[in-house]
């Protein structure tokens, strides 16, 4: 597809995501938008989707395996909480988490990557249930497992966000220009480097790339697209405590992005959708949606390893050759 | 220093099983490249399917260890070869890995909506009579888990080292298109390699559960030190895992005696980080070269 068609697609679905939870019948639509709860669960899947492009950066790109992620999401949403209960405006308490997430990951990315591969993986692992320690036990300022409460929405060029729809427009022009960014990083040469990296290291760096140097800042950079989707979780939950920050909640990370279809640019939304989804829709099943979860994964892996998107793909290059 | 001494025993006991779980992963990764992210489920499984043996169907105690042993390897050992990661051989580490992690999910969530949520209380062997040796007070039962664990690596060692079909299984660790071209029947080894990681486990798993009972949720702290266990021993040797596993419980019952308990799960993390930093290889690895 090219860059322009792309765009031109990118645009429209951002103009029919911002009209999804308005009421349209004013204006002769007969579709009646969507509910405060249905708002919410839209931000958030947009909140997720956002930690889930870090995660395919690293892993579908760049070729790593990060169990951190939730972590990292975490650190954000701590931060963000922390800072903006104390004055500092939201914007600076944004970037910080962007930015203190960034040099947390290049501190961690430096030493595992001089080792063989895996060791990423195992030292995020480590990192993920080090940073649970902290935000449980440092209750002077993580407030324990009572957590943090009443975190403000913050306000934009001194237009309230405390509406739910608003908010919700906050986070999606924030996940708009994100998107925007990851996708120019994908198509310019720094992300023509990550693709050969994942293709074959070694070609790689027989051929000039400095393979460690993109595969940390890969990591780091998709570190810090966790942080900042913690700095936006914060304030859209209104409530933060250790859990949702867990080891589980990172596996479940890399778990939505190679569903969604790890290495695709639209697989980190299609996962992030059904890592969001389905507990609400298995809702009447209880704790059993994790059970199928679990199984459905596991199918996908034996069949189509390439995820939703690269199976969707697949067939419609199917379809129009026929 | 005999509280020091107390400590120390009980460290290597719990070490021990430690060593038990470490060695299974560190023989998967060798012979098949699978990182086995559920390996703690695999330590968590069995004792349920002891206590369902006992509860359920009213078989004796000893007659139901047997029996989880035998189950794990048919469930975990040879259905796990075959029905998730046969599929996933070929397709490279990354889909293997998440379907670990998912398999793990499943074993955690399946004995959560199918036994229980509650800690089980798991009988054990040995009675909890304290000896008294020189002012060193040590339970029968930490004896005897030290005991069965130790025989049960020295056994491993001897069946690895000294067997024929132990040397086979190194060789296909070691290179497998080597191996299969020198007559190894390198499948059959990998399949024993399963087997052999699921009777660890379950052992590890029968000694282990009379100390911290039986949980659906311990498989993330066992998973998660027996990951370290096998990294910081250094990932490609057998004795490095058994070496991590004994230095971690130490270090643990150490640390919940002498920092404090909030942290107490902290230290074989950071110890993790230590040796990644410093001898990523690990304490006894050797260094792997690359193959172009």
């Amino acid at each position: 597809m090219s860059a322009r068609n792309s765009l031109l697609i990118g645009l429209a679905l951002l103009v029919l995501l911002a009209l999804a939870p308005v009421d349209l019948n004013d204006i002769g639509v007969p579709y009646p938008g969507l509910r405060r709860y249905g708002t919410y669960i839209l931000t958030l899947w947009l909140v997720t989707a956002i930690a889930a492009m870090g995660v395919n950066l690293i892993v579908g790109y760049a070729g790593q395996e990060t169990l951190a992620q939730a972590a990292f999401v975490g650190i954000g949403a701590y931060l963000t909480a922390i800072v903006t209960k104390a004055g500092v405006p939201f914007g600076v308490a944004f970037a910080a988490s962007g930015l203190l997430t960034f040099v947390i990951g290049i501190a961690l990315g430096f030493p595992a990557l001089r080792v063989q591969k895996h060791y990423l993986a195992f030292v995020t692992l480590a990192f993920s249930v080090l940073c649970w320690l902290v935000f449980r036990n440092e209750q002077w300022i993580t407030g324990g497992v009572m957590g943090i409460r009443d975190i403000e929405r913050p306000s934009f060029l001194g237009w309230p966000l405390r509406n739910h729809i608003r908010f919700y427009w906050f986070v999606l022009g924030i996940t708009s220009i994100m998107t925007f960014v990851l996708w120019w990083i994908v198509r310019s040469p720094w992300g023509r480097a990550f693709t050969a990296l994942r293709e074959n290291p070694l070609r790689a760096e027989s051929l000039g790339v400095d393979v460690r140097l993109y595969t940390l800042l890969a990591f780091a950079l998709g570190s810090a697209y966790g942080g900042m989707a913690g700095s936006l979780y914060a304030p859209l939950v209104e409530f933060i405590d250790p859990s949702p920050f867990a080891l589980g909640p990172s596996l479940l990370f890399m778990l939505m992005v190679v569903i969604g279809g790890s290495g695709t640019f639209l697989g980190p939304f299609v996962g992030a959708g059904i890592a969001v989804l389905l507990p609400e829709w298995l809702r009447a099943w209880e704790t059993w949606y994790l059970l199928i979860y679990a199984v459905l994964v596991m199918v996908m892996m034996a069949f189509f390893p390439s995820g939703i998107v690269g199976l969707a793909t697949r067939l419609l290059a199917r379809k129009a050759r026929s | 220093m005999t509280d020091f001494l107390q400590l120390l025993i009980s460290g290597l006991a719990t070490g021990a099983i430690y060593a038990l779980a470490a060695i299974g992963f560190t023989l998967l990764w060798q012979t098949s490249q699978t990182i086995n992210f559920a390996q703690g489920e695999f330590v968590m499984v069995p004792a349920f399917l002891a206590l369902i043996a006992m509860r359920w169907f009213g078989v004796p105690f000893v007659a139901s260890l047997v029996l989880a042993i035998l189950a794990s390897m048919l469930l975990l050992g040879v259905a796990f070869r075959y029905v998730v990661v046969g599929p996933l051989i070929r397709r490279g580490v990354l889909p293997l890995v998440i379907s670990t992690i998912a398999l793990s999910i499943l074993l955690k969530e399946s004995v959560k909506d199918f036994y229980s949520a509650e800690a089980q209380t798991f009988p054990t062997l040995l009675p909890d009579t304290l000896i008294t040796v020189a002012g060193v007070s040590v339970s029968l039962a930490q004896l005897g888990v030290l005991a069965v664990a130790l025989v049960t690596i020295v056994l491993l060692q001897w069946f690895l080292a000294g067997t024929r079909t132990g040397r086979q299984m190194q060789a296909t660790a070691q290179n497998p298109t080597v191996a299969r071209i020198l007559g190894v029947p390198v499948e059959r080894m990998i399949l024993y390699t399963f087997l052999i990681n699921a009777a660890l486990a379950a052992m590890a798993s029968l000694l282990v559960s009379p100390i911290y009972l039986a949980k659906f949720s311990n498989g993330e702290t066992l998973g998660l030190i027996a990951f370290v266990a096998a990294i910081v021993g250094g990932f490609n040797q057998v004795r490095g895992a058994i070496a991590g596993g004994l230095l971690i419980g130490v270090l643990d019952n150490l640390a919940a005696a002498y920092v404090s308990t909030a942290y107490r799960q902290a230290i074989p993390l950071i110890l993790l980080v230590l040796v990644i930093l410093f001898r990523p290889q690990g304490l006894l690895g050797r260094r792997e070269e690359r193959a172009v």
